[in-house]
This record gives structure tokens, sequence and C-alpha cells, in this order.
């Protein structure tokens, strides 16, 4: 494909007809390899051939236009080098414009960074083309900031968007900022709303880094909205596209010059530091020289053994504890300090004492609040009610779960009673625990998957990986020696702590509606009962468990949020990894079904990718459990 | 093989409120009765007769708001008082008399106790915070007229004054300031130029005590962290650290150097008296006794070497008084 140069007047019509057709049969990244670098060479300084290259893109017939303009979109390697090669054809062209604006941004999401860059670098550069990013803009917005749309489309798409959102900010001017600030602010106010009422972290962070953008280019001077999140690979990407290195090269020459102003200026430090050690050394009077004769050395000291870190003395007995828990002597902090610090270990030595007080106790420890600033007071607190839960678990199981359905409590109440009940389960359930946990701090949830394998174990562990990451929890030490087996004492209580919890949650009280606002807590909710499944493996319970279980699952399994649906379906596999297979196919056979069905519609159309795979696990698992039953019968 | 450190001589009860402030007027000649004057933060100033070891005046003269500082200016019939009522009252208690002559509205909000200076006879230098954040105001007594006001620069961010010394090295020379900040840092002032001479960052935390030897030029300084300063003072008029030392637990409200310069004594937060000597900051003793914070520490100025004492006042109420390294 070579074109002869020279004014001829050749007929560029018939090869944008070949050029399109070749693109519409997806011979895309064959031809734009090659033509895209030739025509790159020669447009470089050569209108004529600039001239040529426009005529070419016009003239393709607009049956391909949109597979012409999206080769070139990809295979040009700078956003420059796409305005060379495309000039104003967004312009001209109402396919051409279509595609750019509205298909490859809002309509797919497929499309790496560079090729977004490429793309709005291109729409930035000209003057004519400027009012197209804004729309753009303007329309990116739009969807970032619809509450909708953060619900429903996947996460992946959302990144896309977010990312051209930067993307396009970076090439802002000013006086195109301030003809659009308030726009900008409204969009901005809307979008943050919606994305931290998201109950997915990746959707929070997302929305937290755009709008920490948007305002550090709306608002120049003065105080500019910053959150708090954990940075990682991810934002870090999202905020270094703010950033815009200039498109056109450095001419050569330059970087020589600077390179030795530079050396030249490094010299001179040297020297400088070699002589800074010296001034700075402190003034150390020479002990020898004070001669005088003291009268001090005959001062003798006393004896001073005894002076050592003081220690505030805690309370011995658990009733002690409560009179300074309850106090309203504001003096003693030290004692109620201390008090805190000691509770857990006191419940766990005094198991009779605990239980003749232990509702009261956990009431106590439900509502006790921060009084001084003690280091790990969360945690400390955590400790003593899973201590508490675990010394009496009946009675204070019936006061936490009725408190969890009860008016008056803040989202985090609700929230740690759930906590407190998978913990003091775990405890109960295992029998390597001893009560002894190292502090280890909220693990983020992390998804592991493992290449794809049959076999149940391997599905198993991964359901293991998930419930552990959904919890917040410390870690334990993993014993790797097989300590001596204990009755398992979560037998007689998992009813207690698994039945309140899922009995009332479709009635909504004034402060607290679990199908309505606080999904959040729902969410929670459900994983908390996946887990307590999981943990109720051979208790008796089990099966009236899962049957309560699958009625729940299918009760909510149309809900809107992807969290919850997360969890469902992580209910669903406890259920099917706890209930043994008989006691499945026994009394749930038509449920069960009706659940298969379900799922592999979930696998299918659900538009969050994680739903799909726990999904695709369920599936897997029901298939395992039919495989081992037919091979059992003899 | 040590000693166990000694109990206290007595310990004296009856104020009914955290001591915070203390001062012995013993120096008379024989009949005088040796007293210590102790404030309390309940508003009274209890004045005790260590011969009898009781209270026989309470002074009542800041509207029940706490007195943090109790100095005598020249003998014991006149009484300065420091409160949180934010005055300083002027008493005369000479021949049985309790009244209080003069006072002084600081307007000061925070708990920074004054420093008096005798410069000449009958007339007094008193350095005290002002109502302005940073500033320290200087006041001649008894005329209490302004001699100047010590004003930071602007953005040098000392925070408030905490602790105040007044000193001059003998009777001839000018007197100079020296204050701990919140911020940590020491500073001396020179007074009539209104400058500061030199600052010293001594401590992370805000400096809750200082003491001065003016002979030796050598100051030590006490915060709330576990660290005690000791910095000297050369003869630029600079300020540098000396030595630092560190306790055993945070935290020191008052430090204060016996007159013969041989031994400190520091009250802390750790409900513990610390005794120090002073050549080498050597730790001689740890006054065990109290069940609280100790607010205040306070040497005797007994002309008989002998009877000297050590008092330290506490929240628990009580006041113990000490005779310890009394016969050196």
């Amino acid at each position: 494909v070579s074109f002869i140069p020279g004014g001829l007047d050749c007929s560029i019509s018939f090869v944008s007809h070949v050029l399109g057709k070749v693109c519409v049969h997806g011979r895309q990244k064959e031809i734009m390899g090659v033509l895209v670098p030739h025509l790159t060479d020669l447009t470089k300084s050569d209108c004529i051939w600039q001239r040529i290259c426009w005529r070419l893109v016009e003239c393709v017939p607009d049956r391909w236009m949109e597979a012409v303009v999206l080769g070139f979109v990809q295979g040009a390697p700078r956003a420059d080098v796409l305005s060379r090669l495309l000039g104003n054809l967004v312009v001209k062209n109402k396919k051409a414009q279509f595609v750019v604006t509205q298909k490859m941004l809002l309509l797919q999401y497929g499309h790496t960074t560079a090729v977004l860059q490429n793309l709005l670098g291109y729409l930035s550069l000209d003057s004519l083309r400027r009012p197209l990013m804004l729309g753009v803009l303007q329309e990116l917005l739009e969807t970032w900031s619809s509450s909708s749309a953060v619900k429903h489309s996947p996460a992946e798409q959302q990144l896309y968007i977010s990312k051209a959102i930067l993307i396009c900010l970076s090439h802002l001017k000013e006086p195109e900022i301030e003809s659009c600030r308030q726009e900008l602010l409204t969009s901005m106010m809307e979008g943050v709303k919606c994305h931290l009422d998201s109950s997915l972290p990746q959707l929070r962070r997302l929305g937290m880094v755009v709008a920490e953008s948007i305002s550090l280019k709306i608002n120049t001077e003065g105080p500019v909205l910053k959150f708090e999140y954990e940075e990682d690979d991810e934002t870090r990407e999202l905020k270094s596209l703010l950033v815009q290195t200039p498109p056109f090269c450095v001419i050569p020459s330059f970087p020589d010059d600077d390179r030795s102003e530079k050396t030249g200026a490094a010299l001179p430090l040297v020297p400088e530091n070699h002589e800074k050690p010296h001034t700075a050394a402190p003034v150390m009077p020479d002990e020898e020289l004070d001669a005088e004769l003291d009268s001090d050395d005959d001062l003798t000291p006393y004896d001073m053994s005894e002076d050592k870190v003081l220690k505030i003395k805690a309370p011995v007995y658990i009733r002690d504890c409560i009179e300074v828990l309850t106090g309203s002597r504001s003096e003693d902090v030290d004692k109620w300090e201390a008090t805190v610090k000691a509770l857990e270990s006191l419940v766990r030595k005094n198991p009779a004492a605990t239980r003749e007080v232990s509702v009261e106790l956990a009431k106590i420890l439900l509502h006790l609040e921060e009084k001084t600033c003690i280091e790990g007071f969360v945690e400390l607190r955590q400790r003593a009610q899973v201590a508490v839960l675990s010394t009496d678990p009946i009675p204070v199981a019936k006061y936490l779960t009725s408190q969890f359905y009860s008016l008056n409590y803040s989202l985090r109440q609700r929230m740690d009673i759930l906590d407190v009940l998978v913990l003091a389960a775990q405890e109960l359930s295992c029998p390597k625990f001893h009560g002894k946990t190292e502090h280890s701090g909220a693990q983020k949830p992390c998804i592991q998957l493992l290449p794809g394998s049959d076999s149940s174990k391997d599905w198993r562990r991964i359901v293991d990986e998930r419930i552990k990451s959904k919890t917040r929890r410390f870690d334990m030490g993993q014993s790797h020696v097989e300590l001596a087996s204990r009755p398992n004492e979560f037998n007689s209580v998992a009813g207690h702590f698994f039945f309140p919890l899922i009995q009332h949650y479709d009635r909504p009280l004034t402060t607290f509606d679990l199908l309505g606002e606080d999904h959040l807590v729902l969410g929670r909710l459900v994983h908390t009962l996946a887990i307590l499944m999981y943990l109720a493996v051979n208790t008796v319970a089990v099966t009236a468990m899962g049957k309560a279980l699958l009625e729940f699952v299918w009760a909510l399994r149309f809900h809107t949020d992807s969290y919850v649906r997360q969890g469902l379906l992580s209910c669903i596999s406890s259920l099917l990894l706890s209930v043994p297979a008989e006691r499945i196919l026994a009394d749930m056979t038509e449920e069960l079904l009706e659940t298969q069905s379900w799922l592999g519609d979930v696998m299918e159309r659900d538009p969050d990718g994680d739903c799909r795979r726990l999904a695709l696990q369920n599936l897997l698992l029901m298939e395992n459990l039919k495989k081992k039953l037919e091979v059992v019968p003899s | 093989m040590a000693l166990p450190p000694p109990d206290p001589q007595f310990v004296l009860r009856g104020t009914s409120a955290a001591v915070h402030a203390l001062h012995f007027s013993c120096g008379g000649p024989e009949p005088d009765i040796p007293l210590l004057f102790s404030g309390s933060e309940n508003g009274f100033i209890h004045v005790w007769n260590l011969k009898t070891r009781r209270a026989h005046t309470a002074l009542d003269g800041h509207g029940r708001k706490s007195v943090y500082c109790v100095q005598t200016m020249g003998g014991k019939g006149r009484l300065l008082s420091q409160g949180r009522d934010q005055r300083i009252c002027l008493w005369d208690l000479a021949e049985g008399r309790t009244s209080v002559t003069d006072s002084v509205f600081t307007e000061h909000v925070g708990f920074c106790r004054c420093s008096l200076l005798k410069v000449a006879q009958g007339r007094w230098l008193m350095a005290m915070a002002a109502r302005s954040l940073e500033e320290v105001q200087i006041l001649e007594l008894p005329s209490k007229t302004s001699v100047c006001t010590l004003k930071p620069e602007m953005g040098a961010k000392l925070g408030m004054p905490m602790c105040l010394k007044l000193w001059q090295l003998n009777c001839d020379s000018q007197p100079v300031l020296l204050a701990g900040y919140e911020d940590g840092s020491v500073v001396l002032w020179n007074m009539s130029m209104r400058k500061v001479l030199s600052q010293l960052i001594c401590h992370q935390e805000p400096v809750m005590s200082l003491d001065f030897d003016a002979e030796k030029a050598k100051g030590i300084s006490g915060s709330s962290e576990k660290v005690l300063s000791i910095w000297s003072l050369n003869e630029q008029q600079n300020l540098q650290v000396y030595k630092t030392h560190e306790l055993v637990n945070a935290g020191i409200s008052d430090i204060t150097i016996r007159a013969d310069k041989k031994i400190l004594a520091t009250a802390g937060w750790d409900h513990r008296i610390r005794i120090f000597g002073w050549k080498k900051l050597k730790p001689l003793a740890v006054l065990d006794y109290h069940t609280a914070t100790v607010h205040c520490v306070s040497f005797s100025d007994h002309s008989n070497p002998r009877e000297r004492l050590l008092a330290a006042g506490s929240k628990d109420q009580r006041i113990s008084v000490w005779s310890i390294y009394a016969q050196t």
C-alpha cells in the first residue's frame, strides 16, 4: 500500500471504499497496523498528505464508517497523531460523531485507558472539536451521577466512565471550567451521594476519587474535598490520569543542556553536606572537668527499687467491674480504663460468676461508649462481648438478637451485634479455639478465584476463604497440632443464634427498615446468616435452619443491592455444604430445583461479576452433590 | 545496702480539697512560729502552724475558686495569692489580721503561676501571664504599675506561658525572665528591650514547671512527658541543653531546687516525689506516700539547716512534710 505523491488528482474514494470494506470484515488490526504508521510519518509535516488522509476517511461510506473510525482510534499511538489523521471528521460526519462521542464512551466499555486518552485528547486538540468534548463531559457526568446507573451497571463500566471523566477534566482549560462550574458542582454532589450509598467498597472508592478530582478542578484556591480511603493501584492509576503530559514531543536539543546544568548544580551541594556535621554537634560538657570537690558525693541515695511504672489496679470481681463501668463518677477514668482492659480475661476466668450477670454485662457492653482515648477500644469491647456470649450463650443470644430488631440503635451497634454473634459462634463450634486471639485488624474483603476445578474440596476452600474475608475479626494462630476434640458447644445453641435473627426481617420499625434504606445492614445480616449456617454443620438443628434459610433467600432473591445478592448466594453455598446431602434431597428437593433455575439465571444475567461467579460455584456444588449421591447407593 | 526511703515526718490533713500551692515561712528568729501556707482547690488558703501541726487560719479571698500560687513578700506578714478567679490578692497578715489589702485583676484564665522577685527594699517585680494568649506582663508591686509586656513575635506559635521565673544574678544586675511555654520551649527574655534573648525547645509537650540556679546558670524543666530537661546559660546569654533525664512514669507538675543548691525535688503525676542531686542529677530518692497526683513541692527556708523540711501537696488532699538530706 504505497501512494504516489505529487499533485495528481487521484480519486481517493476508491481507496476509502476498500478501506471500509476491509475494516468492516474485521481486518481492522492488520490493515491499520500497516496503514497508520505509514500515514503518521507521511503526515508529520506534509500538509498535502494530511489533506489526502482526511479525504480518505471522509469518503468512507457511512455503513463502514464505524469500523474505520474504531480502527483508527485504536491504532493511533497518540492523540495528536489521531488528530492529524482524522482531522475534523467528527464535526463533518454525523456517523463518526456518534461513534466517537456516544458509542465508544457510553455504550461500550472495553477499551483500554490509552484508547480513551487518544480519543479525548483528539477531541480537545482543536477548537472546532472542543465543544464536542464539553458535551461528552456533560453526558459522562450525567451517567456518573445517576443513581440507577450506579446501582445497576457493572463495576467495570463504572470504572471506564470514571476514567473518561478524569481524562476530560485534565483537558479542561480555565475559561471552560468557569462556564460550567455550577454544573460540575451539582453533578458532583449528586454523584458522590449515589456512590457513597453503594454497598460495594470499590464503587465507593471510585466515587470518592472522582469527586475529589472534580473538587480540585473547580476550587483552585480554598479548601478542596478530601476523602479518607485506602490508596491502591486503581486509585493511583485514576489519579495519575488527572495530570496531563503534553502531547507534543520536546525538541530533542534541550535535554542535553538541561542535563549538563543539573550536574553542574549538583557539585556545589556536596561539599556543603560535609561541613554541616561539625556545626551540629551538641554541646557536651566535659564531665571530667568538673573538678570541684562536691559534697554531692556525700548524699547517699535511698533504695529506689520500688520505683516502677505505675499500674492502676483493675477490679478483681465481675460485679465490681459492672459498678465501675456503669458508675457515673467521671473522676475515676484510670480505673475505668483498667477495667475495660481487664474485662475479657476476668469473664473467661470466672464463668460461674459471669453467668449470674451475663445479660446485664451484655447490656452494659452494647451501650458502652469510649470515655477516654484507649488504644483498641473497639476490639476490647468486642472481645469482652464475645467472651460473655460464649460463656452464657442462650440468654445473651436471646438478648442480643432481640436488641438487633429494637428501636433506637445505631447501624453500627446493629452490625456489632452481628459480628459478636458470628465470633462467638465460631468459638463455640471450633474445638481448636482456646479463647486466645491475636490482634490482627480488619481484613479487606478479597475474592480469590482458583482455576476452575471440579473437586468439591476446592470449592469448600473457596467458600471458606470468602467467609473468612467477610468477617471482621482477628487472625487466629492456626495450630497445626491436632488438639483433643471437645463436644461441639454450638450444637445446643445454634438455633438460638439463628432463628431470632431471621424472624423479623420484614417488619419495619421507625428507625430501622431492613428491606428499605438499611440495605447495608441487610447485606451484613445475610452474610452473618451464611456464616452461622456454615458453622452449624453437624448440629441437630441444621436441617431446620437450612429450610428456613432457603425460604429467606427465595424471598429476597431479586434484591437490587449486589452486596445483598452476594450474601444470598453465600447462604446457598453454606447450605449445600452444611446440611447433610441426604437431608437436602429428602426435604428440599422442589425448592432446590427452583433454586437451580434461579442460579442459572443469575449466572447469565446478573450485572455483578461476583454474583455470577458465586452462582456458578453453587451450581457446581449442586452437581457434585448429585454425583456423590449417585455413587453411594450400592 | 541502700536504706529504704524515709516516711514523712508528719502529714497535714484538713484542707478537704486538693492542694495546689505551698510556701514555707520559717526564717524568722526563735519566738516566731514556723508557718506553712497552702492553697487549695476550694479557694481557701490555710496557714499551718508547724509546731502544733494544725491550721490556725483559713483565708477566703478567691471566691471559692482554686488557689494555685501562694508566696510571701518579705516575711510572714505579707502574702500574695493567685487564684482561678483571675485575681492576684495581696494580704496583710501581721498581728493576726487577715485582710486583702490589694488585688490585681489579671484576666488570665490559665494556670500559670506568677513569679516574684525582690529588687529593692519594699519593691518587687512580678511576672504574670496576662489576658492575651501569649503575653507575659511584668508589674511592679506594690504600686501595680506595668513595667513591660513581653509578647512573642508574630508566628512564633509558642502558645500559652506555662511557668515563669524572674531572677537576677545579684542585686545590681538586670532582672531577667525565664518562661516556659505550651509548645515545649523555654525562652529567656530581655525585659528592658522586650526582646527574646534565647529560645530553646526542651520538650515535645508543654513545659509544666521550671526552676533556675542563677549562680551556676543552670536550669531544669519538666513537662507532661517522661523527660526532665536540664539546660544551661552561657556567656552569650544562649540557652543550651545540658542533659536530659528519663523518668519511669510520665508527668511532672512542679520542680523546685533547694536554697543551698544541693538537691532538687519533683512532684509527679504518678503520685511520687523524686529527689535528685543538683550537681549531676543523680537520683537520690523516690518518696511514695500520696495516693493521687502530687501538685506541688516546696523546700523550707529554715535558718538552721538541720530543721529544713520538704512539703508536698497532692490531689488526695494531704500535705506530706519530710525531713530529707537535712544533715548536709
